[in-house]
């Protein structure tokens, strides 16, 4: 009798596989021979298989085999039209008693003729009215999103909103305190690489001491808020996005809501306002180590701290300190925001919630840097 | 000739919280082996065990008389191959078609032509009653299709053994059937051997022929035996108890 075989037996050693189709008049059969194994030659098929279901097997010279032969036969059973209403069965005749009882297993629930999802190809129109749509529908979305932020923001002035405060605290440390080593070192070494790179060319002049306003003026103008601002897209936008992702994947958020809480007060909201709260703190963070940075490389090149500092304090005005800080928290939300919203918008698999980080990740990032051009037009308007 | 699986004396353990122990029975070939016990008795963990996830804190796990515990885990392929798990939540690729799902394990098992890929997973989909889900993804079935496409994904290697955490739990009665009838007829066509962890009554007597419970009280095998010779004639009154769903007939030795 025909059995399973065991994947220790070597290809070689088998007869090939076949299948032959004969007909004769009403009747076609199928000779089926050889050793049917996943790991052995492709099967040969002889004649052409006919429209209809065999009458008849034959399977004298059949040898072991593994699940390509019943997969082999229901294919061709599959190709044929679907039987309208209750037809019987195909035949199985001369099977073996355990291709029989598998094959009958297999057909015994209908193929789903109206599951196929919709694989038609798409014309290139299509394809751009498509894009614009999905494009148009994700701006909407942007807005509605930041619509309900306010919203929210005015339930909780309101007193109605509710959150856990233990959460709030969670996420303000998350995106605080936490972050800070990170925050520290690429701060760091971007007022060292400014200083290097400043110091060079102001020593053709003379100038090595300007050193000090340059990094300085450049940290707390720019350089500090919008590393920043990207350290914190990466890390906690990112997070944000894939928690969010993955409690609607679980069906967390619909749980909050049958339970009455909004999601959008429960979620979204704390982190909006703790990442508001935070980009300021660690914005002027960032620039004091920034400034440390550019100061280790002018006590290298022969400038004491003590002038290193007096000329940083000099250079800078109150206008030009409290410019990056008032950017932050438009950052902050920005980054919460972009991170919230794709997780919220999340589909409800492992590889959506993947997309999600990824999607607003480049939100955030470009959201920022576009927020920043923004600024740098309105205070060049305004003259500052 | 030895045993399909043996177990001897296994401790389980998670760090000092000992699950369960000094478990010991042997898995004949061609049974439909059933885990059974109460929530949280360790039937999982003994199934994670049994497939190698987990490493046994005493004991050992023997496969056709080789030792599987003992085997360093680079060498333990040929051991991996012959098993077919189901995972309790289908754990299906959700990157993945359920014909994808299928045929990736088959496509590094060995070089296939496309046409015959994807013949041998519309077979195991329709085996399972998914004929024509073939392109879905996992997140665009129901919770019961999954969990029968978890069953067709466990098969795609033809296994010598299948391992079901929980199959029919969250399945509707007559797909429960259906899938009692899959199990029985898998192991007449094709030989296999099957080991399920699982708490429906109906399903453990239609088709079980063997059974550990696994006993909470005192962390150690509870009986063993088939299932309906045990529901009537267990001398522990925790499994008869279980069996006959709390209500306790007199016992008839």
């Amino acid at each position: 009798m025909p059995c399973l075989v065991s994947p220790s037996l070597t290809p070689s050693s088998h007869p090939p596989p076949t299948a032959a189709w004969q007909q004769d008049g009403d009747a076609v059969s199928l000779i089926i021979a050889g050793d049917w194994l996943r790991e052995g030659p492709a099967v040969s098929v002889m004649g052409t298989a006919p429209d209809r279901a065999p009458t008849r097997y034959q399977t004298d010279a059949l040898g072991t085999h593994d699940s390509t032969l019943p997969a082999f036969i229901l294919a061709h059973l599959r190709t044929l039209k679907a039987p309208k209403g209750d037809q019987p069965p195909p035949p199985l005749d001369g099977l073996p008693d355990n291709l029989r009882g598998l094959l009958q297993l297999a057909l015994a629930v209908p193929e789903d003729g109206g599951a196929h999802p919709d694989t038609r190809p798409q014309s290139r129109l299509e394809t751009i009215g498509n894009v614009t749509l999905s494009a148009w529908q994700s701006g909407l979305a942007l807005v509605d999103f930041v619509g309900q932020a306010v919203l929210s923001l005015g339930r909780l002035v309101r007193g109605r909103a509710r959150f856990r405060t233990s959460d709030f605290w969670m996420t303000l440390q998350q995106c605080g305190v936490e972050a800070l080593p990170i925050v520290s070192l690429i701060s760091f070494l971007i007022g060292l690489i400014l200083a290097f790179v400043g110091s060079v060319q102001l020593a053709h002049f003379g100038a090595d001491l300007y050193v000090a306003d340059l990094v300085g003026i450049s940290m707390v103008r720019e350089m500090g808020v919008v590393m920043t601002a990207i350290i914190m897209s990466g890390r906690t936008g990112a997070a944000f996005a894939a928690h969010i992702g993955s409690m609607k994947a679980n069906e967390e958020i619909d749980a909050l809501r049958t339970f009455g809480f909004d999601p959008f007060d429960f979620l979204v909201l704390p982190r909006i306002l703790a990442l508001v709260l935070m980009m300021p703190i660690l914005t002027v963070y960032a620039d004091i180590v920034g400034i440390l940075g550019g100061m280790l490389v002018g006590a290298a090149s022969g400038i004491p701290p003590v002038l290193y500092w007096t000329e940083t304090v000099a250079s800078l005005t109150i206008t030009t300190a409290s410019l990056g800080v008032l950017k932050s928290p438009f950052f902050g939300a920005a980054i919460a925001i972009s991170g919230c919203m794709q997780g919220m918008r999340a589909g409800n698999s492992s590889a959506a919630v993947g997309e999600a980080t990824t999607r607003a990740v480049v939100t955030a990032i470009t959201s920022v840097i576009v927020l920043d051009s923004a600024f740098a037009a309105i205070f060049t308007l305004l003259d500052i | 000739m030895a045993a399909k699986i043996t177990v001897q004396d296994l401790t389980m353990a998670y760090g000092d919280l000992v699950v369960m122990h000094d478990l010991n029975f042997e898995i004949q070939d061609k049974d439909i082996f059933v885990i059974m016990g109460g929530s949280g008795c360790g039937k999982s963990t003994l199934l994670r065990h049994l497939i190698g996830l987990r490493e046994p804190a005493k004991g050992s796990i023997l496969y056709d008389g080789k030792d599987f515990t003992a085997t360093p885990l680079a060498e333990r392929g040929h051991f991996f191959q012959r098993f077919g798990v189901m995972y309790q939540s289908a754990a299906l690729w959700s990157s993945l078609t359920l014909a994808e799902n299928i045929s990736m394990p088959l496509e590094e098992s060995c070089k296939l032509p496309p046409k015959t890929l994807r013949d041998l997973a519309c077979y195991k989909l329709s085996l399972v009653g998914l004929s024509g889900y073939e392109d879905f993804y996992p997140s665009q079935i129901s919770g019961g299709m999954k969990k029968r496409a978890g069953i067709a994904r466990a098969m795609a290697l033809d296994p010598d053994i299948l391992f079901l955490d929980e199959p029919s739990s969250g399945l509707d009665p007559l797909s429960s059937r259906r899938l009692d009838d899959l199990i029985l007829g898998l192991r007449d066509g094709q030989g296999s051997t099957i080991v399920i962890v699982t708490h429906e009554l109906a399903s453990i007597f239609s088709i079980a022929n063997n059974s550990v419970f696994l006993d909470t009280a005192t962390h150690t095998q509870g009986a063993l035996g088939n299932p309906s010779e045990l529901r009537d004639h267990s001398d522990n009154p925790a499994v008869r108890l279980f069996l006959n769903r709390g209500d306790t007939p007199p016992s008839t030795p």
